[in-house]
Order: C-alpha cells, then sequence, then structure tokens
C-alpha cells in the first residue's frame, strides 16, 4: 500500500519551522511564537506514522537545541514525546473534524511546552510565568491553515 | 501494523533516558562541545538564512537612500572625525602621563585593547533571555568571557564559541551580573540585569552609599572578565528606604542593547590571572560597605610582585 514517498518537502518544511522558530519579531510579539517544528512533526507524524517517529522528532529537537542555544537534550526530549503522542493518536486525530483536531493538537503543544518549563526550571532559567503558556494559544490559531496547506500544497508533493 | 522493531513506548523510554543524560552532561559538565559544534556547522546555513531578509533590507534601504542624505552623513562624519582626532591627541599625552604615574605606583599599565567589529545576527533565541549570535567565533580567534562593545560602553559578553558564530549574553540578562564602579568616586558594586534592556540594577548597595542619580557606572574590570574603564549605565534613580539594608539603585546600561547591529569584541589581558572570584554577590556587598574608604580602583591594591608577572 505505501508508495514511494518523496523525502525533499518534509526535509524544506522542517527547514521552514527551523527558520521561523528563530526568524526575528516584533517584541510585543516574540512571546507569542508559535511552536513551528513541534507543529511539523505533529503534521507527519499523524500524515505518516510509519516513516517518521519518535526517532526522526528526537534528531530534530537535537538540531533546535544548537540552534536555540538550549540545554543539549532539551527540544529532543521535548519533541520526542510530542511525536510519541501523535503516532498514539494518529488513527483518531486523521477522521477528527477540524475543531476537534485543533483542540487535540493543542493539547500535544501544551505538553511540549509544560516539558520545556520544566527543564528550564531545572536548569535554572525559569522567567516569564503564565507568558510561557502563550505559544500554545498561538499553535491552536495557527493549525487549521497549517494543516490546509500541508494537505493542499505539500502532501501532493510527497505522495505524487 | 506500522512498527518494526522495540515498541514505541520503549523507543521513547529509551531516547528519553538519552536526553536527560544529555542534558545532565551538557548542562553540569560541559562534555558536549564537540557535538555542538560539529551540529552548529549544520544549522549554520539556517542562520544566515534567517539573517538574510533584515540583511536585505538594510542593505536596500543603502542603495535607495537619496544622495542629499549621503553627503550630510558624509559631512557629519567627517566633523565628527576630526572632533575624535582632536580628542585622541590629548588622550596620547594623557596616557603616556597615565603609564608614568602608573610606573610610579609599581602597578600594572593599562594594555591597550585589541578590537574586531561582529555583525549581530537577527536571529531571535529565548524571547525570556538575553542572548543573541553574532558572526564571529572560534576561527576569528573569539573566545569564551569575552567582552562585547559599542558605541556607547559594554554590552555583554561571549558565553559559547561555535567555528563560525557565537552566542553572547547581555549585561540586561537576568542571569547576568556585571561589576562596575561608579566613575565619581570608585565606589565598586555588582550591576543585574532585570530582563528589561533599558534597565539595570545596583541591589547590592547599602542605604548610606555615596550615589546619586546620574553618577556614570564603569567596568571595574574586577572578575577578570570586562576590561576596566568602560562605561556601562548611567544611574537613574537611587530610592533609600529606611527600614532596608540595602538602597533600590535603577541604572540604564549607555549601550544600545536592543538597536546596535554591529558590536566590537575586544580582547584584553586581564590585569591578574586569578580565577574571578569578586563575580560573586556575597562576596561583593561587603566589598562595597567597605570601598567609601579605599576610593580607589582595584589596581592599586595587588602586590607589586603581581604586577610585575603582569606587566610582561
Amino acid at each position: 500500500m505505501r508508495r514511494r514517498a518523496r523525502f525533499w518537502p518534509v526535509a524544506l518544511v522542517l527547514v521552514i519551522a527551523l527558520s521561523l522558530e528563530v526568524a526575528p519579531l516584533p517584541s510585543s510579539l516574540e512571546y507569542w511564537r508559535a511552536p513551528w517544528v513541534a507543529l511539523a512533526v505533529i503534521y507527519w507524524c499523524m500524515r505518516q506514522p510509519g516513516r517518521y517517529g519518535v526517532g526522526v522528532a528526537w534528531v530534530i529537537g537535537l538540531v533546535l537545541d544548537v540552534l536555540k542555544g538550549s540545554v543539549l537534550g532539551e527540544h529532543a526530549l521535548m519533541l520526542a514525546v510530542t511525536a510519541f503522542l501523535t503516532v498514539k493518536f494518529c488513527q483518531r486525530l486523521r477522521v477528527f473534524p477540524i475543531w476537534q483536531q485543533t483542540a487535540t493538537v493543542s493539547a500535544i503543544a501544551a505538553v511540549y511546552i509544560l516539558i520545556g518549563m520544566w527543564i528550564d526550571g531545572i536548569t535554572g532559567d525559569m522567567e516569564g510565568g503564565f507568558l510561557r503558556l502563550a505559544p500554545i494559544l498561538t499553535a491552536a490559531l495557527v493549525w487549521p491553515p497549517v494543516h490546509w496547506i500541508g494537505n493542499r500544497l505539500i502532501a501532493p508533493m510527497v505522495e505524487a | 501494523m506500522f512498527l518494526r522493531g522495540p515498541s514505541l513506548g520503549a523507543r521513547l523510554v529509551l531516547l528519553g533516558i538519552v536526553s536527560i543524560l544529555l542534558m545532565y552532561l551538557d548542562h553540569r559538565e560541559n562534555h558536549l562541545d564537540a557535538v555542538r559544534n560539529a551540529l552548529s556547522v549544520a544549522v549554520y546555513p539556517v542562520r544566515v538564512a534567517v539573517d538574510l531578509p533584515s540583511r536585505a533590507l538594510g542593505w536596500m534601504a543603502e542603495a535607495v537612500t537619496v544622495r542629499s542624505r549621503l553627503l550630510d552623513d558624509n559631512r557629519r562624519l567627517r566633523e565628527e572625525r576630526l572632533q575624535f582626532l582632536a580628542r585622541l591627541q590629548r588622550m596620547e599625552a594623557l596616557q603616556a602621563e597615565n603609564t608614568r604615574l602608573r610606573a610610579l605606583l609599581d602597578s600594572a599599565p593599562q594594555v591597550a585593547d585589541r578590537v574586531l567589529v561582529a555583525n549581530i545576527l537577527s536571529v531571535d533565541l529565548d524571547p525570556f533571555q538575553h542572548r543573541l549570535i553574532i558572526d564571529k567565533g572560534s576561527s576569528d580567534g573569539a573566545y569564551i568571557g569575552q567582552a562585547m562593545l559599542d558605541a556607547g560602553g559594554i554590552v555583554g559578553q561571549i558565553t559559547r564559541v561555535e567555528p563560525y558564530s557565537s552566542e553572547a549574553i547581555l549585561i540586561s540578562d537576568p542571569g547576568h551580573a556585571t561589576p562596575v564602579e561608579i566613575n565619581r568616586n570608585g565606589l565598586r558594586t555588582i550591576a543585574l540585569g532585570t530582563g528589561d534592556s533599558s534597565r539595570i540594577v545596583l541591589p547590592y548597595l547599602p542605604n548610606n552609599a555615596d550615589i546619586e542619580a546620574d553618577d556614570l557606572l564603569v567596568s571595574s574590570g574586577l572578575g577578570g572578565a570586562f576590561p576596566p574603564g568602560y562605561p556601562v549605565g548611567r544611574v537613574l534613580q537611587v530610592e533609600r528606604v529606611p527600614g532596608e539594608p540595602f538602597a533600590n539603585v535603577t541604572a540604564e546600561p549607555t549601550g544600545a542593547l536592543n538597536r546596535e547591529r554591529e558590536v566590537l569584541l575586544v580582547w584584553h589581558r586581564p590585569a591578574r590571572e586569578r580565577a574571578p572570584t569578586e563575580e560573586t554577590p556575597a562576596s561583593s556587598s561587603g566589598e562595597a560597605a567597605g570601598a567609601d574608604e579605599t576610593a580607589a580602583p582595584g589596581e592599586t591594591e595587588q602586590p607589586a610582585g603581581q604586577a610585575v608577572e603582569a606587566n610582561q
């Protein structure tokens, strides 16, 4: 059943997500940056759970750690858990209507953010308080368009 | 259906343990610099690509600037240059005098600092920390702890060196402390970042300390991280609460912490090669209290033997 799937669109999406993760934003918006890499990981784990899973997410997380200068392994752990949850729920996620899917994705994003807060708290950079939870809202806001673009533009390139 | 090899949960547990191990090694022991350096070469293109739009915008703005503006700029810069040159002439005489006086006092002369201009990549890291990426790394000779200045004063220091870029921390980061002294009377203390790039605080000054609004804070050079004598901030307000042991002093950094695109990296030889013990707050508060009578910069206190050693 599995056809030969192309790899480069997935890599391109990953590079774009990595760039968005550190792209300069106006200072009032920088707390509201969506967790782009996590969303990309959720999307591909939901779409092709056989190809992209916990291991790939973990390696991407290491790259993200170096890019953002965080403790090596922090984002790796966060993304591995994200991928785990998504693969567990992928059957259900795919048949959910979009609002229910958005709710589930923001729940997964919340787990991702909370693990990050927890690790930051342990390593000693705990600043910001409730503002740290802002990306969960942003994730819920951007998930429908991300999902639409993925399904309409990128998935055809991968599976054609 | 999808899985081969160990189950999903087993893989997660395994990777989780590896992650925690990695975090421990990286945070506690700093053993993973080689791994980080190798990966940083891989992410360097992403950083450059992210920086590209703002660089292109700057280039476009330069390209379409009108001629009259350029001429104005040119004239202004030439005038400024003349003024600076005039000031520099006097400065050379002063420096010679300073060296002579220091020789009389048997203390180390201040070594001329070598500088290099570095560009800040417009890359946002964590919004809750004041860190940035500059485009000079170990291939340019940058090192951990190197001081970073701009036209106004001290901006921060380098915390991590990669082959082609480095990560730096600003003096306004909540986790950063800058050893400073008041230019007017030499009173030494520590300036802490607040997380707001236009504020630093001086929490370890007693209520009776001789400090006023508009005092200039310069780097004291204690701790060896920063070269002495560069401006750090200007005191905004001093609030003395009678019941509290310490005064609330806030200052504004003189460097443009969130506006510059270029910084200067300074190579300086610290006057003493000892471990930076002065940077801990506990010793500084005691020192600040006792500093009123010894209103002199740190170098005069060191024994003569060490001064000779630093001279070579």
